[in-house]
């Protein structure tokens, strides 16, 4: 079924790259490829922790903010600021963490709903952000090139001329592939897909579930800060107003696509992956091939609809194919 | 209207649902002004009775008569129309409204689609006066106590013109001061010459109230009391029946070691009263009780779910109260709860998640999943239990309930508890499953392990038990064994009788 899921979305993500290959012969060329990757990469970052959170049966709305407050956070300190290298990004790393740490226990501790929480969180953090950079661009000017290039730099392949891997590629695939190992081989990634889907079940069976729900709110919003961090290393500057609006809304469409359920316990990093890749190529598509840009979220949300409607009807046509092969099986004596 | 014809009279009521026969043939007759107790033990079809009455579901057949004249009662608009009002033991007001607005929900007075407030109060004001409610009608729903709220159901009845009052448990949740306003009211209406078919568990109350008593067993009619004739006694002998206690071969459990010792042991649900008792190794000991009380809720308490307010737990010799169920786990104990498919199992894990997820904390390496334990593990359950499943990765909501349940009780037994608490473990599964895990019990207890069961079927209680607690409406109202264990003694204390010594049988 899990496999089924991420084979069908894997093929509609080729089928999308074959198509915008065959209407633009800019999409194979390297500059296009590289930005795809590095946009994928950074997507897929933040897409991966907000899955985590998914997978508890919660959601995360304020993720976009964090980005901001990272992403303007960084340079702000370093710049306006004075402040070492070292000490910023540990700053960055702590609140990331503790934001995360509000939430879950907000959620747990006194069972606000994630939706409001993270909500609340949405507005909140952007407008720090906004406030102490006095809603004035920030940036890292022309210094901070080693530390800009982890989200620049190219990795030249050997065997492949003219292309180079994006930096950001490198971190993801560290990211997912740790995140995958967590979820699958360990007993703490199993006790959050229990949990999700049966809360009450998974703490029957003595799992801590509140302690699980608050590690994905800080996994998910610590990953969210690192993807503010790459962000605004790539682009150099950060508009406290603008930067990474509408991200969180990216990540879960990426999450959902990627087979996760919002009602909790399922989804697969893999998944994920090609959900965020299926996204920017979407984007990417889009920019090559129409006049229309301004009609990217209009088509993004139409793919995403088409493919949780179809996803719903597979799965109905299973449970019900499923449900009576059990029973024909009960009915046959043993 | 034929004034001397009982105002309502059922004749043959059947009910058949699923697997089960619900009714089989149940009469009832009620007259003008008479409060008529309807009781029985759990299952005994008294709610489903009730539920026909007012037009909930219809019977598969039976007749019904009001007024001596032959009537069907389709739904519940219907059931109203003819005056016939069911008060659910679960009230159903809308809180976030006010009085006035709940008791003419649906027919409001209005003009042109324009409530007429002032109309409504004044009409609502005289029906809180009619059942006794000083209350103001533009006071919200969720200000009242539940008393009150039930008075406020009542007046809704009665501006239904309700000549006919079905009320299912109504003291379930009210205070004694709450019930007696209420028995003042039902008083009252019986005087005016309404009909009030009163459904308790609690029998000192029937005794207060009742003009007459039906009692239901087994989905038939065991009898009927008239005013004269009622009295703790025979009520109780009704409820049982006179020819049901059938003895089970005891093992005779030898003295061995207290493995779960509760003292003063208070519940979050019922803080007020102190539990106290002893299970030994070896020994299976039964929980008795009504609906309400409190028998899930102390098994929670010793699991750690709901931490205990108060007192001492010593398990296996050491006191701890669990204040989470992971404790309970590392202490020695394992709950099969309840609610099997939202508590029991994780109905979209495989069979092997689900027989796992208590030992992958054991099991693990390093904190990754042992596979090969887990996998281990599975294939000896589904072996051991004779848990019915293609293999390991069939989900367990593809199961049938009494394989559900073996996987639960698979992810304790990985675990080689000490003590097994469980919580109406045969409920809904089938016969031959049932079998199965009062043999598993039998060898858990042979092996040492303490068990502690609650269950709501009697013949289950008498047959696997070696001892019964009772509990009524939370406190522990007795212990039985040897020969004063039998049907009537547990009826009459779970009831709440007061006696716990052996009394002598009537069979």
């Amino acid at each position: 079924m899990q496999l089924k899921k991420t084979l069908g979305i894997t093929l509609l993500l080729l089928a999308v790259c074959l198509l915008t290959a065959s209407l633009s012969e800019n999409f194979l060329s390297s500059y296009n490829l590289e930005n795809l990757l590095r946009r994928t990469a950074l997507f897929g970052i933040i897409s991966i922790g907000v899955a985590f959170v998914i997978v508890t049966g919660g959601i995360d709305l304020s993720v976009g903010s964090v980005i901001c407050l990272a992403g303007c956070g960084l340079p702000w300190l370093l710049t306006t600021q004075g402040w070492s290298l070292p000490s910023a990004l540990m700053a960055v790393a702590l609140v990331s963490a503790g934001i995360g740490l509000l939430h879950g226990l907000l959620i747990t501790k006194l069972g606000i709903q994630p939706f409001v929480v993270t909500l609340c969180g949405l507005m909140m953090y952007r407008g720090i952000a906004r406030g102490f950079t006095g809603d004035q661009t920030v940036g890292f000017g022309d210094g901070f090139k080693g530390l800009r290039s982890l989200a620049t730099g190219r990795i030249e392949l050997p065997f492949i001329d003219g292309f180079a891997l994006p930096a950001p590629c490198v971190f993801l695939l560290v990211i997912a592939l740790l995140a995958a190992f967590f979820l699958n081989r360990t007993i703490y990634g199993r006790y959050l897909l229990a949990l999700g889907r049966s809360e009450e079940a998974a703490r029957y069976s003595g799992i801590n579930t509140g302690r699980m729900t608050v590690l994905a709110y800080v996994l998910c919003s610590c990953l969210a800060g690192f993807g503010g961090v790459l962000f605004v290393l790539d682009v150099n500057i950060a508009q406290p107003s603008d930067c990474g609006n509408f991200y969180e809304l990216y990540a879960i469409s990426a999450a959902v696509l990627g087979g996760c359920s919002l009602r909790g316990g399922v989804g697969t990093i893999y998944g994920v992956l090609i959900g965020a890749a299926l996204m920017q190529t979407l984007r990417n598509m889009i920019v090559l091939t129409t006049r229309h840009q301004h009609m990217e979220f209009a088509i993004i949300g139409a793919v995403l609809l088409a493919g949780v409607v179809a996803d719903e009807l597979i799965k109905r046509r299973h449970l019900r194919r499923k449900a009576v092969r059990s029973l024909r099986e009960e009915s046959t004596p043993a | 209207m034929d004034m001397s014809a009982p105002l309502l009279e059922a004749g043959n009521l059947v009910k058949t649902f699923p697997g089960v026969r619900a009714l089989k043939g149940v009469s009832l007759m009620l007259r003008r002004g008479e409060v008529l107790a309807v009781i029985g033990e759990n299952g005994g079809g008294k709610s489903t009775l009730m539920k026909i009455l007012a037009g909930v579901q219809p019977a598969d057949s039976g007749e019904i008569f009001l007024d001596g004249q032959p009537a069907e009662v389709a739904s519940v608009p219907d059931a109203l129309a003819r005056g016939i009002a069911l008060i659910h033991q679960e009230l159903n007001l809308a809180d976030n409204l006010d009085i006035a607005a709940n008791l003419f929900l649906g027919r409001e007075k209005h003009r042109f689609g324009v409530i007429d407030k002032p109309a409504q109060y004044r009409a609502a004001r005289q029906l809180l006066e009619a059942v006794g409610l000083e209350a103001d009608p533009s006071a919200l729903v969720s200000a009242l106590s539940i008393g009150q709220q039930q008075q406020v159901e009542i007046a809704k009845a009665l501006s239904l013109n309700a000549r006919i009052l079905i009320m299912d448990e109504p003291t379930s949740s009210l205070t004694t001061r709450e019930s007696e306003q209420l028995f003042e009211v039902i008083r009252d209406l019986r005087a005016k010459g309404v009909g009030i078919v009163y459904i308790s568990h609690r029998l000192a109350e029937v005794m207060d109230l009742a003009d007459r008593v039906t009692v239901l067993r087994d989905g038939a009619n065991a009898g009927n009391l008239e005013k004269s004739e009622i009295s703790h006694e025979a009520m109780v002998r009704l409820m049982v029946g006179r020819d049901v206690s059938r003895f089970y071969p005891h093992k005779s459990g030898e003295p061995s070691q207290p493995v779960l010792e509760a003292e003063d042991l208070r519940t979050p649900a019922y803080p007020q009263h102190g539990l106290n008792f002893t299970i030994r190794a070896g020994e299976i000991v039964g929980l008795s009780g009504l609906v309400g009380a409190g028998r899930t809720e102390m098994m929670q308490t010793l699991f750690g779910i709901t931490p205990a307010t108060g007192g001492r737990l010593k398990i296996a010799g050491n006191i701890l109260v669990p204040q989470t169920p992971l404790e309970a786990i590392n202490a020695g104990m394992a709950l099969v709860p309840e609610d099997r498919k939202k508590q029991g199992v994780v109905l979209e894990m495989t069979v092997s998640e689900n027989v796992s997820l208590a030992s992958l904390r054991r099991d693990q390496k390093a904190g990754l999943i042992n596979r090969r334990a887990e996998s281990d593990l599975c294939r000896e359950m589904i072996g051991k239990l004779h848990i019915k499943t293609p293999d390991g990765k069939q989900l367990a909501q593809f199961l049938s309930g009494g394989n559900q349940q073996k996987v639960v009780l698979g992810k304790w037994l990985a675990m080689r508890p000490r003590v097994l608490l469980l919580d109406e473990p045969t409920r809904g599964i089938d016969v031959g499953a049932k079998q199965e895990i009062y043999q598993l019990m039998e060898q858990l207890a042979a092996d040492g392990v303490a068990i502690l069961f609650v269950s709501s079927e009697m013949e289950e209680l008498l047959g696997m038990a070696d001892r019964v607690l009772v509990m009524h409406e939370g406190r522990m109202a007795g212990e039985l064994t040897g020969s004063g264990l039998n049907e009537e003694s547990v009826m009459h204390l779970a009831t709440g009788g007061r006696y716990s010594t052996s009394k002598s049988t009537c069979n």
